[in-house]
């Protein structure tokens, strides 16, 4: 285990180098000059701009600046606005919402995929499974922003049953509409993962075993067939995160949650380059960070996933 | 062997059913269909409905978008007078009038092309990207195969939306269909070049991969004759349901603000961030071309989704 630790961990550095130095590279091959943009129509003295260019390294070469930048985020400063603010702050403010509605929308995502996706695995062919796996389909095909822009019109506004924007403090119960809609996005394919996991489980020698020896279906089905059909769901998670990441912004755009999706949303609208390139940069670092962590913890639920096949 | 040559070419010997022993095993039903995967796949294929219904639509869309004409007379942005905003359908407007007082129903088929325009360039990209690195990864093996894996894993831990959006952000100025189409496609190929790659894996070890070696044909002829169409199936599949995500990519960055540009492309993202405003009047300008765009994606992952279950036999033995 030890080792398997040991090589993911370092398989995962070129990654964290090489999606941060892509995406600076991107900003870098950006045309202009930022200390000009800074001072909008005003034109500063070359003391002002040669001073404002060894503030922000501009003077150094390429590499220099992405490591010079590189040490800033892992010192934890992520730089700043064009409006000035620290986005380490704007970070700080929104996290937490974000956090909240993420694990909603993971629990929702979880819960009703895996009891769909049991029943549909279990009496695979009948009409419940037919009309789940139609229903998915269609779940996959409908667009996060469309999802949320009608759900948010049919209960919101129609209906009223819930506030049709998220109100001061991002209550629980308002968060709840926004993380069926970010739940939507995954739902579908959890469902799918679980079900075909299921039909294959259930043709396994160890669950005729089971139900040989006379267990009753209460035992044989949450033990035997769900504990091992919940492998692939689990890295499922980590993979999908990336869909929930985006899933976020527009959630929390339409919703107006006060989450980082929200302040990515609103940063896009303003074209605020910095913001922009600093929020996705940290998304993409958490990503990276949450795909080990799965990938660690996949290796203690499935011992076989240790070793490794020359 | 001329033609004037008196030896009698023997004719193709087909074995009695009832004559026993070896002969039997060896014996070919010459009058049996001739099978093979693709001839499988579309016997299996015709007989569902969700195949006709996709492909039906698809086909539908892919008219609409060639011939905008047919359908309306009115054009999409240059006739948007302020006096029809948010209006009701008139004769000739059948569903009504946009914000800015455009013309719903001609901007929605407008839409089409663009929508189509994108998802087809992202999956010739993704497709040429993933061919082209995941059969030199797989083929060649060694340190190249790690290397491009390893590039694999970095673009792979980017969601390609959020990548894009930062590329169009770059290019704010010179937005176009093939800007956004290459902002999608440059950050989605790890997955197509990894399933690729595992293919050839798979297909390398057949025994008529190391005929043809031992035929003396290079390894790029056996690369290319043998061993890459072999291994194309899973890419049909992935590029039929990648069409319908890169159509989706491109309607989110376009409702996100750093798409095509409202005023130049009819994009249904574009008019349904528009119409967001008029969510509590007017719902409906919003609703159409969510339908429109829901459609389009579903008839695509529709379609993605019955060939796999047609060419997969393995999907086919779980059903």
């Amino acid at each position: 285990m030890a080792w398997y630790i040991v090589r993911r961990v370092l398989q995962g550095i070129p990654v964290f180098f090489g999606s941060t130095f892509i995406i600076y590279s991107m900003v870098f091959a950006m045309p202009g000059n930022p200390i000009l943009r800074m001072f909008g129509d005003r034109t500063p003295s070359e003391a002002q701009l040669a001073a404002l260019e060894a503030k922000y390294h501009l003077d150094q070469d390429f590499f220099t600046r992405y490591f010079l930048y590189l040490g800033d985020i892992l010192q934890g400063d992520l730089g700043t606005t064009y409006a000035g603010q620290s986005v380490n702050e704007i970070l700080a403010r929104t996290f937490p919402t974000t956090l909240r509605l993420a694990i909603l929308a993971v629990l929702i995502q979880l819960i009703a995929g895996v009891i769909v996706g049991l029943i549909s695995g279990l009496r695979k062919g009948g009409i419940f499974d037919s009309t789940a796996l139609i229903v998915s389909l269609v779940l996959i095909s409908i667009p996060v922003f469309v999802l949320a822009f009608v759900s948010q019109w049919f209960f919101g506004i129609e209906l009223g049953w819930v506030r049709p924007t998220v109100g001061p403090g991002a209550p629980w119960e308002d968060l709840l509409l926004p993380a069926f809609v970010l739940a939507a996005l995954n739902f579908a394919y959890v469902v799918r993962l679980t079900r075909g996991s299921v039909i294959e489980t259930s043709q396994e020698d160890f669950v005729r075993m089971a139900y040989g020896k006379g267990l009753p279906k209460r035992r044989v089905i949450p033990v035997h067939i769900l504990r091992n059909s919940m492998i692939p769901v689990t890295t499922s998670i980590a993979q999908d995160f990336g869909i929930l990441i985006v899933g976020a912004t527009v959630t929390e755009g339409v919703f107006n949650v006060p989450g980082v999706g929200n302040e990515l949303f609103r940063a896009i609208n303003r074209h605020d380059t910095p913001e922009i390139v600093s929020i996705v940069t940290i998304l993409v670092i958490v990503y990276v960070f949450v795909n080990l962590l799965v990938d660690l913890l996949y290796g203690v639920l499935d011992p076989r996933i240790r070793y490794v096949k020359k | 062997m001329s033609r004037s040559n008196p030896v009698r070419v023997a004719p193709r010997y087909v074995a009695e059913v009832d004559e026993g022993g070896l002969g039997a095993v060896d014996a070919v039903r010459v009058s049996d269909r001739k099978s093979n995967l693709w001839l499988d796949a579309w016997r299996d294929l015709r007989s569902r409905w969700m195949f006709w219904v996709s492909a039906v639509v698809i086909l539908f869309i892919v008219f609409v978008a060639l011939f905008p004409g047919v359908f309306t007379q009115v054009p999409p942005n240059d006739e948007c007078y302020l006096s029809n905003s948010d209006g009701p359908p008139q004769p000739g407007h059948p569903l009504g009038f946009t914000k800015q007082g455009c013309d719903v129903f001609s901007r929605i088929v407008h839409g089409a092309g663009t929508s189509l325009s994108v998802g087809i360039i992202v999956t010739v990209l993704v497709a040429v990207m993933g061919i082209v690195i995941g059969a030199f990864a797989g083929f060649f093996g060694g340190w190249l195969d790690s290397f491009l894996m390893r590039i694999g894993d970095i673009f792979f831990a980017i969601p390609y939306v959020l990548a894009a959006v930062v590329v169009m952000t770059m290019f704010l100025h010179e937005r176009n269909i093939l800007i956004i189409s290459l902002a999608i496609g440059f950050f989605s190929w790890p997955g197509t070049a990894r399933i690729l790659r595992s293919e050839i894996l798979r297909v390398k070890q057949y025994d008529y991969v190391m005929a043809s070696e031992a035929l003396g044909l290079s390894k790029f002829r056996t690369m290319f004759t043998h061993v890459l169409p072999n291994s194309i199936t899973p890419l049909i599949i992935m590029s039929t349901v990648g069409l319908a995500a890169a159509i989706t990519a491109e309607a989110t960055l376009s409702f996100l603000g750093v798409g095509l540009p409202n005023n130049i492309f009819m994009s249904w993202g574009n008019d349904i961030a528009a119409a967001q405003g008029s969510l509590r009047t007017n719902p409906l300008t919003l609703i159409y071309p969510s339908i429109a765009l829901s459609v389009t994606v579903l008839a695509f992952i529709m379609l993605g989704e019955t060939v796999r279950e047609a060419l997969d036999p393995k999907a086919r033995a779980t059903r």
